[in-house]
């Protein structure tokens, strides 16, 4: 065991790193925003009473829950040239792929908690002359929210693990950057420790902010 | 304007293959104070909230001052675009059983809300209706306290202030003080009987034959969908005519004392 740890090699190649942070953030926020827009939207055509829209949304959602991300990823970057002929960029193909499965879980998270808010808030809403959409922006998703925010915590967190993955389709993300680093200077134990840490920063003030946000809702309890 | 300010003809409701509502007309006056009397399940409330469609009419229309709500298309079938039901909504107030404040605003902004977002009006023409509201129903000094601080009452109570600042020109009560701690009954049916010496039209659900006897200026007992028996509050609270009527009030005089 002649194994000296050397940390030198991460802080020589910080700039490999901070690109692969860049593109990790890219990743991230616009599949968090596109992926929890889209899961709204998504909820209200399952909580719809016709058929013809609860059915093709429930079917979307299992299709995205139960089936590896990984495989949803390679698929998007396989699957456009081969069904509509046009080739996808990696970094689109896992933005598209990051995006859909976030919107697919949300969507239950948000079904779940629209249904828990009671009957009566949004006939009050309405007794007082709102539309259902105001009455939906405005007295149920803020409680919706509120119930969610744990569970939207982790679903943000998940999201940016799981942007590792584009790392297979060589979107140059922060994992594809580290593994970069490892197979060139063969130190994956101090890259990977580094890239770890970095996940770490990047998600760890996002989870303190939530966690914030969630007393400041709390105090109407 | 002349005739009747909100009338129903003809109202039927189903839920499934339950047939709550069995073809009721029905009309109020500016200024006059209906309550709605009955035994559970007899249909009351459901029809209270037919009037500012919480629920969907099986059968029947609805006039609201000389307008017919809902529009005829061709094949005969009405449907109610929501512009429209928003605006009569607007019209008319309703107070439910449960209160059901807005828990995530404070009891200032539960009573701003409709004056913001349904009537547009700017945050400080609001914030003052807002604070007149309360001060009417006897909460000037909780503008800032959250719902879930409240007692029963007084949660009641904002829902009429809340009510109130949109101005309607009908507020109807669905059972406001039946889920209220008794010593807690009293100070909502006083906010409710100033309200009836501003002379405002009202219907009220209720079980409270007393309050509904001082209150009102017509009493309704609904049974098996109907109505049974219609008249002054002397008249179907103290001379009932139907069998019925007169089996219900004596049921609720039982322990009496």
């Amino acid at each position: 065991m002649n194994y000296t740890i050397d940390f030198s090699l991460v802080t020589d190649n910080w700039i490999v790193l901070w690109r692969g942070v860049v593109v990790t953030l890219q990743l991230w926020i616009p599949a968090i925003v596109l992926g929890l827009t889209g899961g709204f939207f998504i909820a209200q055509l399952r909580l719809s009473k016709r058929r013809l829209l609860s059915a093709p949304s429930l079917v979307y959602v299992e299709l995205f829950r139960d089936t590896p991300v990984l495989i949803q990823l390679i698929w998007f970057f396989y699957a456009f040239p081969a069904l509509i002929g046009t080739q996808l960029s990696p970094f689109v193909a896992a933005l598209m792929a990051l995006a859909l499965n976030t919107s697919a879980y949300s969507a239950e998270l948000f079904r779940g908690g629209i249904t828990s808010i009671h009957r009566g808030q949004m006939e009050a809403a309405k007794a007082i002359g709102m539309s259902q959409a105001q009455a939906m922006r405005r007295v149920i998703l803020p409680q919706v929210i509120k119930r969610m925010l744990p569970a939207l915590t982790n679903r943000v967190i998940e999201v940016a693990k799981m942007s590792s993955l584009a790392s297979v389709l060589s979107v140059h993300e922060l994992m594809y950057q580290g593994r970069l680093l490892s197979a060139t200077y063969y130190r994956p134990f101090e890259i990977l420790t580094a890239v770890a840490f970095i996940y770490f920063m990047l998600i760890y003030p996002g989870t303190f902010l939530a966690g914030r946000l969630e007393k400041h809702l709390a105090r109407s309890n | 304007m002349s005739g009747p300010l909100l009338e129903v003809t003809g109202l039927h409701k189903s839920f499934e293959k339950h047939h709550v509502l069995k073809g009721i007309d029905f009309s109020v006056e500016r200024g006059e104070r209906v309550a709605i009397i009955g035994g559970s399940g007899s249909g009351k409330s459901t029809f209270l909230r037919c009037l500012n469609f919480m629920e969907t009419l099986s059968k029947g229309t609805i006039t609201l001052d000389g307008q017919r709500i809902g529009t005829t298309g061709s094949n005969g079938t009405i449907t109610y675009p929501e512009r429209q039901l928003c605006d009569v909504r607007e019209r008319l107030g309703m107070v439910f059983q449960q209160f059901n404040l807005f828990p995530h605003m404070t009891v200032l902004q539960n009573v701003m809300e409709g004056l913001v977002t349904v009537k547009k009006l700017s945050k400080e023409r609001a914030r003052d209706i807002a604070i007149r509201e309360l001060a009417k129903v006897g909460l000037a000094e909780k503008h800032d306290a959250w719902p879930s601080r409240l007692s029963g009452g007084q949660q009641q109570r904002v829902a009429i202030a809340r009510a109130l600042s949109m101005e309607p020109e009908v507020l109807l009560f669905d059972e406001p003080t039946s889920s209220l701690d008794p010593e807690l009954v009293g100070e909502v049916l006083r906010v409710i009987r100033d309200l009836a010496d501003e002379g405002r039209t009202m219907l009220l659900v209720t079980h409270e034959l007393g309050f509904a006897y001082h209150f009102a200026t017509k009493v309704i007992f609904l049974a098996d969908g109907v109505f049974h028996e219609v008249g002054t509050p002397d008249e179907v609270l103290k001379n009932p005519k139907q069998a019925k009527t007169q089996e219900f009030l004596r049921r609720f005089g039982e322990f009496a004392f």
